[in-house]
C-alpha cells in the first residue's frame, strides 16, 4: 500500500510534471514538493512525495559512507 | 565500510536471541525478495509488524464501501488491493460478482475530480485507506475539489497513522529489540517523529529504504546499537528521508484532517491513531467516524499474533491450507504486502 516508486521528471506543468518510469510516462501531482526536469522523484498514489537527491548508484555509496559515521 | 563486513558481523553475531520487526509490509516484502533472512545469523529473528493498512481495515468500513457500490447514482472507487478484503459477508469482488457493480479500480485519488466535473449528477465515493504516506494525496485532492467548488465527492476514510501503533506494540509486546522504521511513512513524517519512541523505550528506530543493501545496513545498525546498549532513532534513507519529512505534505495532513481513535483489525481501538475530516472538510464525508464493528478473527486465525509478531505466518494453523491469497480468511493473506500473504507467495 505505502509503495512508492522512484521516476524521471521529464516536463513540468502546472500542478503536475510528466514523469517516466522506465519509458512509461506518468502525470503525476506535484503538489507536495517542487522538482526540476531531470530530477528523480518518488511517486505514490498519484502524487510526488519527495526528490530523490541521488541516483541508486551514488546512494547506495552514500548509505555505507552513513555506516562509517555512525561507528 | 563494505556490505560484505556488514553482512559477516550479522551472520556471525551469537549474543541473545534478538527480535527485530520491520513495520512495513513493503520492507517485508523486500526481505523475501533479497533473500535477507539467509544472510543473517539465526539468533536475529525478523518479524513483521502491523504496517499494511488494508490488512488492519476492519469489516465495517468494507461494509460501507459495499452499501455505496450498490446504490444507485454512486460510485465506488478504490486502489485494487483493498477488493479481497473480507467484510461481515462479502469482499468488495464478492459483492461486485453479486451486482454491486458500481465499483472503479484507480490509480490515483485524483481520478475522482475529473470523473466528478463529468458526472455532476454522480457523486464519487473514494475508499481512503492508507497511512501517513497516502493521506496527503487524498487531502491534496479534496483541497482541489474545493477550490473548484466540486460538491459530488466523498471519502470514505480508513487513514491511520502509524507513531501510535509503535507505541501501542512497544507497551503491549515488550520483547521486540529494535524496529525498522516504515521508509515511505517516514518520507512525510520525517525520521525525528521516531525520537519520542527511542527515548521512552530505550530501543532503536532506524529509518531506511527497501534495496537489500538498506535493510542490511539498518540491521546492522539496530544489532550494533543493541550491543552497545543504545537506543536511538537513525536515518540510513537520507536520499528521500529528511530529520522533518516534507513540510507541505504535513501542511495538508494539518489543513484536511483531524485525528482519533481507530479501529485496527486484529489489535482493537488505539486512540489518536486514526485520521479523520476536520471540520472544514466534514462536507466530503462518506460516514467515516463510526466504522469500528468488527468481525471476530475466525477460529483459529492467528493474524492478531502474527501482526505484533507473536507467531510467524507458518505457525497460523490455517496458514496455506484453510487461509490461502485465493481464499482469505484473515486478514494478513489478504493483501499483497500482508505478512501471509507475501509469506505464503515466497515460501510455497
Amino acid at each position: 500500500m505505502c509503495v512508492a516508486i522512484p521516476g524521471k521528471v521529464i516536463e513540468i506543468m502546472e500542478s503536475t510534471a510528466k514523469v517516466d518510469f522506465n519509458g512509461n510516462v506518468v502525470n503525476v501531482s506535484t503538489g507536495l514538493i517542487e522538482p526540476e526536469v531531470g530530477q528523480y522523484v518518488l511517486v505514490h498514489a498519484g502524487c510526488a512525495i519527495e526528490v530523490m537527491e541521488h541516483e541508486k548508484a551514488q546512494e547506495l555509496l552514500e548509505l555505507f559512507a552513513d555506516l562509517d559515521a555512525l561507528q | 565500510m563494505e556490505i560484505r563486513e556488514v553482512i559477516d558481523y550479522l551472520k556471525s553475531y551469537d549474543g541473545p536471541q534478538l527480535k527485530i520487526m520491520e513495520v512495513c509490509g513493503t520492507h517485508t516484502a523486500s526481505i523475501f525478495k533479497a533473500g535477507i533472512r539467509s544472510l543473517i545469523s539465526d539468533k536475529i529473528k525478523l518479524i513483521s509488524g502491523p504496517g499494511c493498512p488494508v490488512c488492519v481495515t476492519p469489516t465495517a468500513y468494507i461494509d460501507k464501501c459495499i452499501e455505496y457500490a450498490s446504490m444507485d447514482g454512486y460510485e465506488l472507487m478504490t486502489f485494487g488491493d483493498m477488493m479481497k478484503v473480507p467484510g461481515t459477508s462479502d469482499s468488495l469482488s464478492e459483492a461486485k460478482g453479486r451486482g454491486a457493480a458500481n465499483i472503479r479500480l484507480m490509480y490515483s485519488p485524483f481520478e475522482a475530480i475529473e470523473k466528478a466535473e463529468e458526472n455532476p449528477d454522480k457523486t464519487y465515493v473514494i475508499a481512503a485507506v492508507g497511512f501517513e504516506t497516502t493521506a496527503p494525496a487524498y487531502g491534496l485532492m479534496l483541497q482541489e475539489a474545493k477550490r473548484r467548488g466540486i460538491a459530488n465527492i466523498r471519502l470514505v476514510t480508513a487513514l491511520k497513522t502509524a507513531i501510535p501503533a509503535l507505541h501501542w506494540i512497544c507497551q503491549n509486546q515488550d520483547d521486540i529489540d529494535g524496529f525498522i522504521c516504515p521508509g515511505h511513512v517516514s518520507v512525510i513524517t520525517g525520521s525525528s517523529i521516531y525520537e519520542d519512541l527511542s527515548e521512552e523505550y530505550g530501543k532503536p528506530f532506524v529509518v531506511t529504504g527497501f534495496e537489500a543493501e538498506h535493510i542490511l545496513a539498518s540491521l546492522y545498525r539496530i544489532v550494533k546499537q543493541i550491543e552497545e546498549g543504545k537506543g536511538q532513532t537513525e536515518n540510513l534513507y537520507k536520499n528521500a528521508v529528511k530529520e522533518g519529512g516534507n513540510a507541505k505534505a504535513l501542511a495538508v495532513i494539518e489543513d484536511v484532517y483531524e485525528s482519533g481513535p481507530a479501529m485496527w483489525r486484529g489489535l482493537g481501538v488505539i486512540e489518536d491513531s486514526g485520521l479523520y475530516l476536520s471540520d472544514e472538510y466534514a462536507m466530503y464525508d462518506g460516514g467515516s467516524r463510526d466504522l469500528f464493528a468488527d468481525m471476530e478473527l475466525p477460529e483459529g486465525c492467528s493474524c492478531g499474533d502474527v501482526i505484533v509478531g507473536k507467531v510467524n505466518p507458518d505457525q497460523c494453523p490455517m496458514f496455506g491450507t484453510a487461509c490461502t491469497p485465493m481464499k482469505p480468511f484473515g486478514p494478513c493473506m489478504v493483501s499483497s504486502e500482508g505478512a501471509c500473504g507475501i509469506w505464503y507467495r515466497n515460501v510455497n
